[in-house]
Order: C-alpha cells, then sequence, then structure tokens
C-alpha cells in the first residue's frame, strides 16, 4: 500500500516547466529518496504535495484519497530554507507551530515536554531562537516537524547545517520515526548522503523522473558484476571468462578490477584467483545511486 | 478560522511585549505632561520684569509711556545720547529706548539699543505704544480726543449657529474643525505607523526563511490577515492606553502643580487672530475669553459624540485594514527593506494628499465639491470624512462612503493575497510592477 501516489504531475512557471509529467509511489512506512541535482524540480514537487502551490495538471493521492487541505495536519515539512521566528523563545515556538498543525494546547505541551526529554534541552525553552546557535537551531526546527507525530515527514536536504554527532542524531530519530510507522521522504542533492538510509529512491532531473523503485531492486539492475581484488603476487588473468577493467602493481601489491563474462560465477573467479595469487579482500563492486544516475541520464540523452 | 486566531495572538502578544511598545506606551503620555509643564514652568521663569531707560527728545511722549506689570519705564529726566548710553551701561536694564525730535507725519529714527539680544515681545510692545500715543497725538491734531474714539470703537466677536431641523444650537467653527482635525490626524499616523509594521513583520517573516514553515501549515491568507488584525489590535491598544495614561498624566500633573493647561489649539488660533488685528491681546481678552470659554464648552457638549466616536473607529479600522493589506503586500514583494521605496510610493501618496487638503480646502468648505469627493473615494475617504463629520454629513453620503470604504479594502485585501502568495515565496528577484500585475493572475 502507497502512502502517496503522484499521478502524472506537471507544473509550469512563466517560462520554464518546472515538473513534466512525473509519476511514482511511495510505499508507506519506507524511508524515501527524493534525488536529482539542484533545480531538478525536487522542491517543486515538495511544494506540491504540501499544497504549498497547486499542479497544473496531474493528481496526489494521500493514502488513497485525493489530496486536500485536512491531509496538511498528517504531514510534518521541513524546507530547505530554515527559519524561525527569532525573537520568539524556544518554547513558545513549539506550541504556536505545533498548535497550527492542529493539537490542542495540552496535547501539544506534552509532546514537547517528551521531545525535550529526549534531546536533553530543558534550558533552552526560555532562550530566544537568536541565542541559539545554528546547530541547536536546526534541532528545534527538526522538533517542530515532527511534533505532531505526522504519518508522512518531508525533509528537504536534513542534514545540511548539522555537525556530524547531530546528523546522526537526526538520523536515528529518523529511524525510530520510521519504525513507529513513519514514512519519510528526504529530498537531496548529495545522494551518497542518503543511500544507506533509503528504501526506495526516485531520481528527477530536468523536471522529468529518471527512475523509481527500491534501491535494492535498482542497485541489482545496474550492477556490471565487477568485483575489486587485492592482493598479493602478480596476477596474470589468462581466461577468456573474466576480463580485467583495471590492474595496479605496487611493491608485489596488487589491486584489479575484474568483470564476470560467460555467466561465471563469483566463486569461479576465486577459486581461479586463489590458485595463482594471494588473496586479502574481495568485494563487489556496486554502483552507487550517483553512478547509477550519470549512467541513466547519459542514456536518456543519447536514446 | 481556529488557525487564523493563533496568528493573531502570536502577532499581538509577541509586538506587545516588546519593550520598544511599553516604552512608547508610557513614555508617550510622560512626553504630553512635559509639554504641559515646560511651558508653563518657563514662563514663570521668563516672568522677570523688563526695564527699559526711555530718553524722549520729542517730548511727545513725556509721561505717557506707562510701567506695566512686567515691563517697566524709567525716563530719563534729560540730557544727550551719549550719556544716556553711558548711563545705561552702569545698569542692568533690558535696554535703552532713544526718542528722537520727532515729526508727527512722519516718525522716524526711534533707536532701541540694548546690550543683550532683546525678546521680539518687548520690541512689539513698546512699538505699539508708541503708535498708539502717536496716533492719539493725531487724532488731537485732528480734533478728536481719545476718549471719544474709544466710544466710537467696536468689538464684535460673532457667536455661530447651527440651523438644522433638530433645531438651533451653537456651534464653534474652532471646536468642529478641531474634533474633526485631531480624529484624521490619528487616523493618518494610526495607517501609516502600523502598516509599516505590517510590511516590516512580512520581511522580517520571509528573511527570517519561517515563512515556508508557516504556509505548509496556513494559508497565505491566513496568514496575511492574522497579522493585519494582530497588529491592529497592538495599535487600539496602545491608542486606548496612551488616552488613559495621558487622562491620568494630565490629571496629575495639573492637581500637582495647580497649573493652568498649556493653551489649546484653539486658544492659540484665537490669540493669533487678535495679534493680527493689532489690538494689543489684555484689552480683548478678559472680556472675550469668559465668553469664549463657555461657547467653547457648550460647542464640545452640542457635538454628536457618539456618531463622531462610532465613525472614528469605523474609518479607524477601515482605512487601516484598506492600507494596511497593501503595505503587507509590498512586504511581500521586496527582499528587504531599502526595496520598498519605489513602491511605498503611489500608496502614501493618497494618505498625504488626503491629509493635506484636509486642513486646508475641506475644513473652508466641508461640503464643498472638492470635499465630498475626497470623503466618497475609499483611499482618501478615511481621513476627509473624519475632518467633515461634525460640520455634519448627510445619511445618504456617509451610508455611501462606508459601503464604498467596505468595497475598498475587500478589493486591496484580494490584490494584496493575490500578490503576497506569490511573493512570499519568491527571493532573489528585482520586482517591477509589471511582475506584480502578473501575480495577480498566477494560478498557485
Amino acid at each position: 500500500m502507497s502512502i502517496l501516489k503522484i499521478d502524472g504531475v506537471t507544473k509550469r512557471y512563466a517560462n520554464h516547466t518546472a515538473l513534466d509529467n512525473v509519476s511514482f509511489d511511495i510505499p508507506t512506512g519506507c524511508i524515501f529518496g527524493l534525488l536529482g541535482p539542484n533545480g531538478a524540480g525536487k522542491t517543486s514537487l515538495i511544494r506540491i504535495i504540501t499544497q504549498i502551490t497547486g499542479a497544473d495538471s496531474g493528481e496526489i493521492y494521500f493514502k488513497g484519497e485525493r489530496l486536500r487541505p485536512s491531509h496538511i495536519k498528517d504531514m510534518g515539512y521541513l524546507p530547505e530554507e530554515r527559519g524561525l521566528y527569532k525573537k520568539m523563545k524556544v518554547g513558545e515556538q513549539l506550541l504556536y507551530l505545533a498548535q497550527l498543525k492542529g493539537l490542542t494546547r495540552d496535547e501539544a505541551v506534552a509532546r514537547i515536554k517528551e521531545w525535550v526529554a529526549r534531546f536533553e534541552i530543558k534550558e533552552w525553552m526560555n532562550k530566544n531562537i537568536e541565542d541559539l546557535s545554528k546547530g541547536m537551531q536546526q534541532k528545534v526546527q527538526f522538533m517542530a516537524t515532527v511534533m505532531h507525530e505526522p504519518s508522512l515527514i518531508i525533509l528537504d536536504e536534513p542534514f545540511s547545517g548539522f555537525d556530524p554527532i547531530n546528523a546522526n542524531l537526526i538520523k536515528d530519530e529518523i529511524l525510530r520515526l520510521r519504525d513507529n510507522g513513519a514514512t519519510i521522504i528526504f529530498s537531496t542533492h548529495r545522494m551518497e548522503s542518503v543511500e544507506e538510509l533509503c528504501d526506495n529512491i526516485a531520481l528527477i532531473n530536468r523536471s522529468r523522473k529518471v527512475l523509481d523503485g527500491p534501491v535494492r531492486e535498482i542497485k541489482d539492475t545496474y550492477k556490471t558484476d565487477t568485483y575489486q581484488v587485492i592482493g598479493n603476487g602478480h596476477l596474470m588473468i589468462t581466461s577468456p571468462d573474466f576480463e580485467v577493467l583495471e590492474q595496479h602493481e605496487n611493491h608485489g601489491v596488487f589491486r584489479a578490477s575484474i568483470r564476470l563474462l560467460n555467466g561465471t560465477s563469483p566463486n569461479d573467479l576465486l577459486r581461479y584467483l586463489i590458485q595463482r595469487v594471494e588473496v586479502h579482500s574481495f568485494v563487489e563492486l556496486v554502483p552507487s545511486i550517483n553512478d547509477i544516475f550519470i549512467r541513466k541520464v547519459k542514456e536518456t540523452y543519447h536514446a | 478560522m481556529h488557525k487564523i486566531w493563533l496568528i493573531i495572538q502570536r502577532e499581538y502578544l509577541t509586538r506587545v511585549r516588546k519593550k520598544s511598545f511599553i516604552i512608547m506606551t508610557f513614555l508617550t503620555p510622560l512626553l504630553l505632561a512635559a509639554f504641559m509643564v515646560i511651558p508653563a514652568w518657563l514662563a514663570t521663569v521668563s516672568d522677570s520684569e523688563d526695564v527699559v531707560m526711555v530718553l524722549d527728545e520729542s517730548g511727545v511722549f513725556a509721561d505717557k509711556l506707562e510701567s506695566k506689570e512686567d515691563l517697566k519705564i524709567i525716563p530719563i529726566a534729560a540730557g544727550s545720547l551719549e550719556q544716556a548710553k553711558t548711563a545705561y551701561q552702569e545698569t542692568d536694564y533690558t535696554a535703552l529706548l532713544h526718542i528722537p525730535q520727532l515729526d508727527l507725519e512722519k516718525p522716524e529714527g526711534v533707536r532701541l539699543y540694548s546690550k543683550k539680544n532683546i525678546s521680539l515681545q518687548v520690541k512689539f510692545r513698546l512699538e505699539n505704544m508708541l503708535e498708539k500715543e502717536i496716533e492719539s497725538q493725531r487724532f488731537m491734531a485732528s480734533g478728536i480726543d481719545r476718549d471719544m474714539l474709544n466710544k466710537m470703537k467696536a468689538n464684535i466677536t460673532m457667536t455661530t449657529v447651527n440651523l438644522s431641523e433638530s433645531g438651533e444650537r451653537d456651534s464653534n467653527v474652532w471646536v468642529t474643525s478641531g474634533a474633526g482635525i485631531i480624529g484624521a490626524v490619528i487616523i493618518y499616523f494610526f495607517i501609516f505607523l502600523y502598516g509599516v509594521q505590517i510590511m516590516r513583520g512580512v520581511i522580517e517573516e520571509k528573511t527570517n526563511r519561517i515563512v515556508e514553515v508557516m504556509i505548509s501549515s496556513v494559508k497565505p491568507f491566513q496568514l496575511m490577515m492574522g497579522k493585519i488584525v494582530g497588529i491592529a489590535g497592538v495599535g487600539l491598544t496602545q491608542f486606548l492606553l496612551w488616552v488613559v495614561l495621558s487622562a491620568i498624566v494630565v490629571g496629575g500633573v495639573q492637581a500637582a502643580f495647580d497649573i493652568k493647561p498649556a493653551p489649546t489649539p484653539i486658544e492659540q488660533m484665537q490669540a493669533g487672530r487678535d495679534l493680527a488685528t493689532g489690538e494689543e491681546p489684555e484689552q480683548t481678552e478678559e472680556t472675550s475669553q469668559a465668553d469664549t470659554l463657555s461657547e467653547v464648552s457648550s460647542a464640545i457638549s452640542n457635538l454628536n459624540f457618539p456618531l463622531l466616536l462610532g465613525c472614528f473607529l469605523f474609518y479607524f479600522l477601515g482605512g487601516y485594514l484598506l492600507y494596511g493589506s497593501l503595505f503587507g503586500a509590498i512586504g511581500a514583494a521586496v527582499d528587504n527593506e531599502t526595496d520598498t521605496q519605489q513602491f511605498m510610493f503611489p500608496i502614501t501618496i493618497p494618505l498625504i494628499i488626503s491629509f493635506i487638503m484636509s486642513y486646508t480646502v475641506v475644513i473652508q468648505n466641508p461640503d464643498g465639491p472638492v470635499a465630498f469627493w475626497m470623503s466618497i473615494i475609499p483611499f482618501t475617504s478615511p481621513i476627509v470624512m473624519m475632518v467633515r463629520i461634525p460640520f455634519g454629513v448627510p445619511v445618504s453620503e456617509l451610508l455611501l462612503s462606508m459601503g464604498l470604504l467596505i468595497l475598498g479594502f475587500i478589493f486591496t485585501t484580494w490584490i494584496a493575497s493575490r500578490i503576497y502568495r506569490v511573493g512570499i515565496l519568491m527571493y532573489g528577484k528585482k520586482i517591477n510592477y509589471k511582475e506584480l500585475s502578473k501575480w495577480l493572475f498566477y494560478r498557485v
């Protein structure tokens, strides 16, 4: 079952098309990567999902229903451009934003207490936002995004501005929210940063969807049966079943990228190598999402 | 509706709790008190008497120049000008008046010597005395004596009466126009001060980048209206506090210092009139002041206060809403305050024009065509109509003006919300009018 179904969405501005007939599904309870370079149309799509703007054509279904204003309180959105009221106290600000999302005052107070305990930030509550460090502000903003426990959380470039420690804290929170049943959309142009987190992805380039699906399947589709081998000895491959793509040797240590041909298995390659050299490392070279994206983009433009 | 209420609360509370608001609210009545106390205090201080030595070589004024309470005249029996000057140098008198031999037909050569700069008041009073005496001499020369002249003099103060269906009522032009002008001035400044606050608030939300967070929770229109209404609340609060605090402070000051309040504008204007006629104020003041005061108070009590107050509140809010939404739209269209100038101009022009017209053309002819049209057109009516109301405005005109003002602010709010919803998400783009007009018809 998909929490969000995007069906043929097109959005045009005065002199360019931001989204051109984009369709894909976001399964419930996954971490979904919305990936693409800057200006690809990610933010435009998010603004349509969060109903900040409307699509020119196409439909979006949230939990099987056509998107409507009441869905907003079941979504949390962290925009790329972060911002809070600088002169407002942290506690008041969280209370205000939570109430705008439809929580009652009492509910909001209870949730704030819970999050304050989790992030250990009790002493900030009466400080003005402008007196906090940038990382602290980001934490407050993250809290404001998820406080109303939405079932869809949209994070635009979530890790920009976080130091590694806080980035990990946020990552753990995101995983916890996912385990509690929320669906998370990550939008980013730094594809490597979310690769290990995402279950599913969609790639967008120049306002068109390039590809989408579960990360595992996509990687399987695009893997090239190439393995990297590191070891001692003098490597000489003569078998027609293996193709050496790259090979370096240095002080008797070699490093090579080898592709399997003619339906041979990795075990066949390993057996072949063991007879000739000492193997220290044997790793499948899985293409990164970045590599796949570049390949896919090239394909679409050469075709 | 609930969300708008939350926004109104936030906009209101954050502003009311600001230090600048609290300081302004309490400082203004204190300044007002200072305005009352300081002139009164200065008056007592400068009441030291002026002493003028007079060397009268003409013999015309001999003992005719009389000492007054605060202006003492010391005639010098005889001697040359040089002697008088040396004598004067040794005293600490205010001035030395030298009257040479005079030709009554052409009185020239009178000089006033002084060590320090002499106040205009002393100069005028001396001139006045001399003029009068010369006039008397001339009258005598033509066979009319002063007593006869005084009998012939007439002094008329007209009482203006409004003839209307409800009967005769005393009215006082100064009171009537004063009441209107005060209302108009308050509305003018309120629109400006708080309109600009709306604009600043929108710009602040834009530069803080909170706007995208907000409009993923509420509609842009709700955000804009919440801000406008919240700030209106701030303005009304400040206004009411000023009225209450001023009343307390003024009352307190009067009780504590037992002083007469500084002359009101009305009294000042009358004093100005008296001066302009060349009469010495003292002469008419005593007789006419009592009349004037009773006339003013009866005129004040004859003003239709419920109507005046009701209209004031209506035009106060109507004008604010009309312009406030436009100020909000400007804030949304620009990235920072320095870019607002070009858009502020067309908004401030009708305000300034109606303000200037209201105390010139409109007050002179409150039922004339200029006053009529300006009090009907929504962009000028909040200010101009306030000036007209105390003079009496037909109910039909009032209703027409009010109706158009309501339509006017619905219209400007519509325009503003169209610009606002596009503008708040637009960064780093220089906007011009052509661009703005396109925004009106964007599908968002």
